[in-house]
């Protein structure tokens, strides 16, 4: 058996350098501060880790009887999403506003976010630009309301296919790059949109956006109620669930799974893979769109400011977090996300900062998300 | 006119090279894009403030102005480098041998943290660099080139030089070249691939942090976010001298501020940043290989 030793010199010089790092941006006394803090921390971790055999011996008895007491319980799957169903249709009945508020906005972002997770998740095609088409959705429908007066179902047709044809017209050149080429091509067109958007004042109307977008109406019912909305994107959310799944489990579903863990076996399989990218980037653009269309109707503003590059980011990261090419694990990764910011309005200020660490840990420590799928890799 | 732009387009392409070089080596070896390298480039700018600040307290600026600025080039290059090291060794070390993909994404987390963090410490307002050179300059007829512009463009130029030099004619050089070339078969021969890696963050590290002060004194004004624009804009830089090599990095990035410069003057103002997309997309797709490279074919 290997014998463990704590070694005292480690820690300290981490933290040492650390808070040498540190110290011309905050001054002496933080870094000091900081530097006991983390020599603190390094030492309980480390003294933690001595014990970490038997630890996670134990964890992994915990969790395989708690398995044991959840296969007793089975449920039919039937059952179950009957019961989900009516627990999500309640919930305007009795939440304030304000949680609604927090759902729609939820339910938006499941939406972006499963339509991220076909291009990155299942055809393995890292795209830094998506929320490009999730702006053009936005814009869309508001330059039809507002100009042309067209109601939400009659403009979300023309969203959804500005944004598939735009998807069409990024990924006819981008995909002829691979990898980290690809990424930043649609990182450079994310941008450009959004340069666009910004600067072409008589269509857009610029920075300042574009105001006074007509909700939503079923019939003759105006749906620009809070709990009325919910129910349109929790349609819409059940919708997106279904196609994606679906089409997952397809044939189309399985090429880009073939293509994202091998593109030249895939193809030497008789694969088209240039084809099946296309079909990834219009179809993921496309929730893009009907999220996007979502989005104008509930702010009934939009502005390129809700369409930065850190959005992207944003969206990418819930992808991640959840688990990449896991349907169930991005909507959760969604929600978390959308969630921790409101749970924790104190340290809003520090949400980006965890989130850029996050991120590496991520990577780091579980690359797979929190519910990803086994044989998910990221390769490109 | 046309002359004026010229100059200016030289300047600001000269500072695009040097952090064109930084994402070029890391690039050659790790086949990495270092997203984070913008942001090394945001703190050398920062930290030539939070120096000069500090030496104008405490009366050093007074005494002797030159000394105070190169005390504060050199211990914002030295802090500069720590954090490129530290970077690597937290970020990407750990993720050498991982899909290609979790590296990048990695790479985006630290580009975050690294904004948020100079956010946080520093304040979300513009900062001021203070303005020494003046606008003093040479003038011929309408043309103005300040002492600045050319001090910008001949430290880049001899950098780039050194540089050049170090990784063709020195040991190190020579072992970054190899490490580049094949890691396994590197590390074969006795190269330490980490010391190797860490050299090379460390060296583009310091060259972001000389171009960070350079612009910040070029412009007068620094923000947390400048280091994602510069960030791009070198890296296309890179790519269009084709990435990996030293001598595209240099014609890149001054291509890339003349075709700004000059754009912007010309064809229209508003979307000036939009160039560096647009050109980085053409080449991508016309020659991936960039200018000065052949492109390679993907191997089973």
């Amino acid at each position: 058996m290997k014998k463990y030793k704590l070694d005292p010199v480690k820690p300290l010089i981490i933290s040492l350098w650390m808070s040498l790092l540190l110290l011309p941006f905050k001054g002496l006394k933080v870094s000091l501060i900081f530097f006991v803090l983390l020599a603190a921390i390094l030492f309980v971790v480390r003294y933690i880790s001595l014990f970490k055999k038997p630890f996670a011996a134990h964890l992994q008895k915990a969790s395989g009887a708690i398995r044991q007491i959840a296969a007793s319980f089975t449920v039919s799957p039937a059952l179950a999403i009957s019961v989900a169903l009516i627990g999500l249709a309640a919930v305007p009945l009795f939440a304030k506003d304000y949680f609604l508020d927090i759902a729609v906005l939820a339910g938006i972002y499941i939406i972006l976010a499963l339509g991220l997770n076909v291009v990155v998740g299942f055809a393995g095609l890292l795209n830094l630009g998506f929320v490009a088409f999730y702006a053009i959705g936005a814009y869309t429908y508001a330059l039809l309301n507002t100009q042309c007066g067209l109601g939400f179902w009659s403009a979300l047709p023309f969203s959804l296919v500005l944004t598939m044809v735009s998807g069409f017209l990024l990924a006819i050149p981008a995909l002829r790059l691979r990898g980290d080429y690809l990424a930043i091509v649609t990182l450079g067109f994310g941008e450009i949109v959004r340069l666009i958007l910004n600067n072409w004042d008589r269509l857009t109307g610029g920075p300042n956006g574009i105001s006074g977008i007509a909700p939503p109406a079923l019939m003759s019912l105006s749906l620009g109620r809070l709990s009325y909305y919910y129910y349109l994107v929790l349609f819409f959310v059940l919708l997106t669930l279904f196609v994606t799944r679906r089409v997952y489990c397809s044939k189309i579903g399985r090429a880009w799974v073939a293509i994202r863990e091998d593109e030249i076996a895939s193809s030497a399989m008789g694969i088209h893979t240039t084809m099946y990218k296309l079909y990834a980037f219009a179809f993921g653009a496309f929730w893009a769109g009907l999220a996007g269309a979502l989005f104008a109707g509930k702010m009934q503003f939009v502005s390129p400011e809700s369409f930065t590059f850190m959005e992207s980011v944003f969206i990418l990261c819930m992808v991640i977090l959840g688990g990449l090419g896991s349907i169930y694990g991005v909507i959760l990764g969604a929600f978390l996300l959308v969630l921790l910011p409101e749970v924790l309005r104190e340290v809003q200020l520090y949400r980006m900062l965890a989130l850029g660490a996050g991120l590496v840990i991520l990577m780091i420590f579980r690359p797979q998300g929190l519910i990803g799928g086994k044989g998910v890799s990221l390769r490109s | 006119m046309f002359l004026q732009q010229l100059i200016n387009g030289v300047t600001v392409g000269s500072v695009y090279a040097l952090i064109a070089l930084g994402y070029s080596m890391v690039y050659g070896i790790l086949e990495l894009i270092n997203f984070a390298h913008g942001e090394i480039y945001m703190l050398g700018a920062y930290l030539g403030i939070i120096f000069l600040g500090f030496f104008t307290a405490s009366g050093l600026t007074e005494y002797s102005l030159p000394l105070a600025l190169v005390l504060t080039f050199v211990l914002s290059i030295i802090f500069c480098s720590c954090y490129g090291f530290t970077v690597e060794k937290i970020a990407y070390k750990p993720l050498r041998n991982a899909p290609r993909l979790s590296p990048l994404i990695s790479a985006i987390g630290v580009s975050i943290f690294l904004q948020n963090y100079v956010m946080l410490t520093q304040g979300a307002t513009d900062k001021v660099f203070p303005n020494f050179f003046g606008t003093a300059g040479f003038e011929f007829s309408s043309i103005r080139m300040t002492y600045l512009q050319i001090f910008i463009i001949l430290t880049s130029i001899v950098l780039m030089m050194a540089l050049r030099f170090f990784v063709r004619k020195t040991r190190v050089g020579k072992a970054m070249r190899a490490v580049a070339q094949d890691k396994t078969m590197a590390s074969l021969v006795g190269i330490n691939i980490d010391t190797i890696i860490s050299i090379t963050f460390i060296i583009g590290s310091g060259l972001a942090a000389i171009a960070g002060l350079m612009v910040a004194m070029y412009y007068g004004l620094v923000n947390y976010y400048i280091g994602y624009v510069a960030g791009i804009k070198a890296f296309t830089a890179a790519v269009l001298g084709g990435i990996g090599s030293i001598r595209g990095a240099m014609f890149g990035g001054i291509l890339l501020g003349l075709i700004e410069s000059l754009g912007g003057s010309y064809i229209s103002g508003e979307y000036k940043d939009a160039y560096a997309f647009v050109i980085l997309i053409i080449i991508l797709l016309v020659k991936p290989g960039g200018l000065f490279r052949k492109a390679d074919i993907e191997k089973v």
